[in-house]
């Protein structure tokens, strides 16, 4: 601003030319970030900010919130839903670490040295990945009632154990969805795992093999091994969607039978949105933050310790 | 805190993108000895889409075939399931909310995605390391750490019960993952074009529209494809912040149908299958990009 003041020479367009590479360079790639920058400002971390103080309050959605400190948590500490719904979310992840994951694998090394047909099972399994959540759940909830579904007929034909109604029986609901869920699920993973095989070195295999290795030797001591990044970044995103998990559990069940399939999310929405506890809600929420919170970090914690994942 | 990196899977999974049946593949055993395989993937094959047989054959049956036969073949087959769950299911509103959902969100996205994109990968922004890794925490953050704030405060502003509402919420979700797939496509743009373009006296955004943009269209491609599918089937938000009935989405109104006929399964399934066969065909016309932007986006269940 001086120069340009003082001097009103060949400096003045000097000083203005600069002035103008500085806004280019340092002002414009801002200018090109802003708008969206903005919204998700608005969006996600504003109200993320906000619920760290309305999880300290009483607040209903509609009145001023008053502060009450930590109470929201000592409710929490103490509310069987919560520790039920905690309780669920952890069979939900178990659920979803092994069978899933189990599937894929299995599923994706039979695939692997398939040539004929290989494109035509992919599409095949990933079909379910691309419909929506709705419509995937009235659909098994129709196939699994106990009177027209499969299990009817399994029954009907001699097959024992399935004549009873798996989305409403308290001991069966939960791994029932997680069924339904997983049915939607897997075949993303198997392609994920596909991919990854794929880039495994043929000459990997040709030499197992000509140290005699079988089938279930070169799955663990070359695939397993090949594929281990996709495989621990799907296991940590695992984790950390099984403490959100929240649409087919809403869909099939609203968190029931008598709030036996209830998890975090369902009660979040339910607190928030029905009982118009929000205060409370927002404290259940951040819990479910540090849950994801705490899963990264044990995952950065192993690679640090010098885990190769 | 180290976050799951978005980028670092197009690392893991360079052939993701072009999965060629041919490429080195384990085994390369005999034909004979792929039976097993062929035997697991064909009952695997039954578990994948045999509910979607099933569904079709629904259908396409009566009421009353449907309580004798609710698994199998259609002895006679019926249409008039589908113009009674268009007419019932209000297909032809929700239809065009979850296209207008689907029209603003993806616009959206692209543009001020696109824009981000071309910054972080074209103009050496400073403090490009701060503005990735708050892109990174900021969509893994849980949805319902926020949900309950930003609707009050959508609510204040008059944003809910608005379709143009809610595509904010979905353009400020959906933006990381389309700034980190665009800026991948961009930074792999040769720079002698933009700079004899620049030399030319072109403005940056001339740059964008006219250089950057055109040579960069299969990322525009197929991040607007993965934005529509995730809008289009997107089911949490759309029911927190659409109550009225007039605005529904598809996925959210069949909710309610869905409930409303659940005794009606022959209506349910036509509805199910009209919702569902468009993305159906457009999934396979298009799977390569569908299948790159999805795996590559792997951060929303």
């Amino acid at each position: 601003m001086s120069a340009a003041t003082s001097s009103p020479t060949p400096g003045v367009i000097h000083a203005g030319s600069r002035r103008k590479a500085v806004f280019r360079r340092r002002i414009v790639p801002w200018l090109f970030v802003m708008p969206i920058l903005v919204l998700n400002l608005a969006v996600v971390l504003g109200p993320a900010l906000s619920a760290l103080y309305y999880s300290l309050t009483d607040w209903n959605g509609i009145r001023p919130p008053t502060f009450i400190g930590l109470e929201n948590f000592r409710t929490l500490a103490t509310d069987p839903s919560y520790r039920h719904a905690f309780r669920n979310n952890v069979v939900w992840l178990l659920m979803f670490l092994t069978v899933p994951i189990a599937m894929a694998l299995g599923a994706s090394s039979m695939l692997a040295p398939v040539k004929r047909g290989s494109l035509f099972f992919r599409m095949a399994y990933f079909i379910p990945y691309v419909l929506p959540s709705v419509i995937i759940a009235s659909l098994w909830r129709g196939l699994l009632s106990p009177d027209r579904g499969i299990p009817g007929w399994l029954n009907d034909h001699g097959v024992p154990g399935f004549d009873k109604a798996f989305l409403g029986d308290p001991k069966t609901v939960l791994p029932a969805i997680g069924f339904v869920d997983n049915w939607h699920w897997w075949g993303f993973l198997l392609v994920l795992f596909l991919a990854a095989m794929q880039n495994i070195p043929r000459e990997l295999y040709e030499s197992a093999r000509l140290d005699g290795a079988s089938r279930w030797d070169e799955f663990k001591d070359v695939t397993i091994p090949g594929i281990r990044p996709t495989l621990i970044f799907m296991l940590l995103m695992t984790a950390i969607w099984s403490f959100l998990t929240f649409d087919y559990i809403w869909i099939l069940t609203q968190g029931g039978p008598a709030g036996a399939s209830e998890v975090l999310a369902v009660l979040v929405f339910k607190e928030a949105f029905r009982n118009f506890k929000a205060g409370y809600a927002a404290a259940i929420g951040l819990t479910m933050s540090v849950f994801v919170g705490i899963v990264i970090s044990i995952f950065t914690l192993l690679r640090r310790r010098g885990w190769e994942i | 805190m180290e976050l799951p990196a978005i980028e670092s899977r197009t690392v893991d999974l360079p052939d993701a993108v072009h999965p060629t049946p041919d490429a080195a593949v384990p085994g390369g055993r005999r034909d004979a000895s792929l039976i097993p395989n062929y035997i697991v993937l064909i009952l695997l094959l039954i578990f994948s889409l045999g509910p979607l047989v099933i569904l079709t054959f629904n259908s396409l049956k009566t009421k009353a075939e449907l309580a004798k036969n609710p698994l199998g073949f259609p002895q006679k087959i019926v249409f008039s399931n589908f113009p009674k769950a268009w007419e019932v299911g209000d297909f032809s509103v929700t239809t065009r909310n979850s296209l207008l959902l689907v029209a603003i969100t993806v616009v959206g996205v692209l543009f001020f995605g696109g824009l981000a994109a071309y910054s972080l990968a074209k103009l050496d922004i400073p403090g490009a390391g701060l503005l990735t890794m708050y892109l990174l925490i900021g969509s893994s953050l849980p949805i319902q750490l926020y949900l309950v704030p930003l609707f009050f405060v959508w609510q204040k502003l008059h944003l809910v019960n608005n379709h143009f509402g809610l595509a904010l919420i979905y353009i400020a979700t959906q933006a990381p993952f389309a700034i980190f797939l665009l800026r991948s496509y961009m930074v792999q743009l040769p720079r002698d074009f933009e700079d004899a373009a620049r030399v030319d006296g072109a403005s940056e955004w001339e740059v964008f529209l006219k250089i950057v943009v055109p040579l960069s269209w299969p990322g525009f491609l197929t991040v607007g494809l993965v934005v529509a599918l995730g809008v289009w089937n997107e089911f949490l938000l759309a029911t927190v912040f659409l109550t009225e009935q007039e605005l529904f989405t598809v996925v959210t109104s069949y909710n309610n149908f869905a409930s409303r006929f659940s005794r009606d399964w022959t209506l349910t399934s036509a509805a199910s299958l009209m919702m569902i066969l468009p993305v159906i065909v457009i999934f396979l016309l298009l799977q390569r990009r569908f299948i790159e932007g999805l795996t590559q986006g792997g951060l929303k269940g």
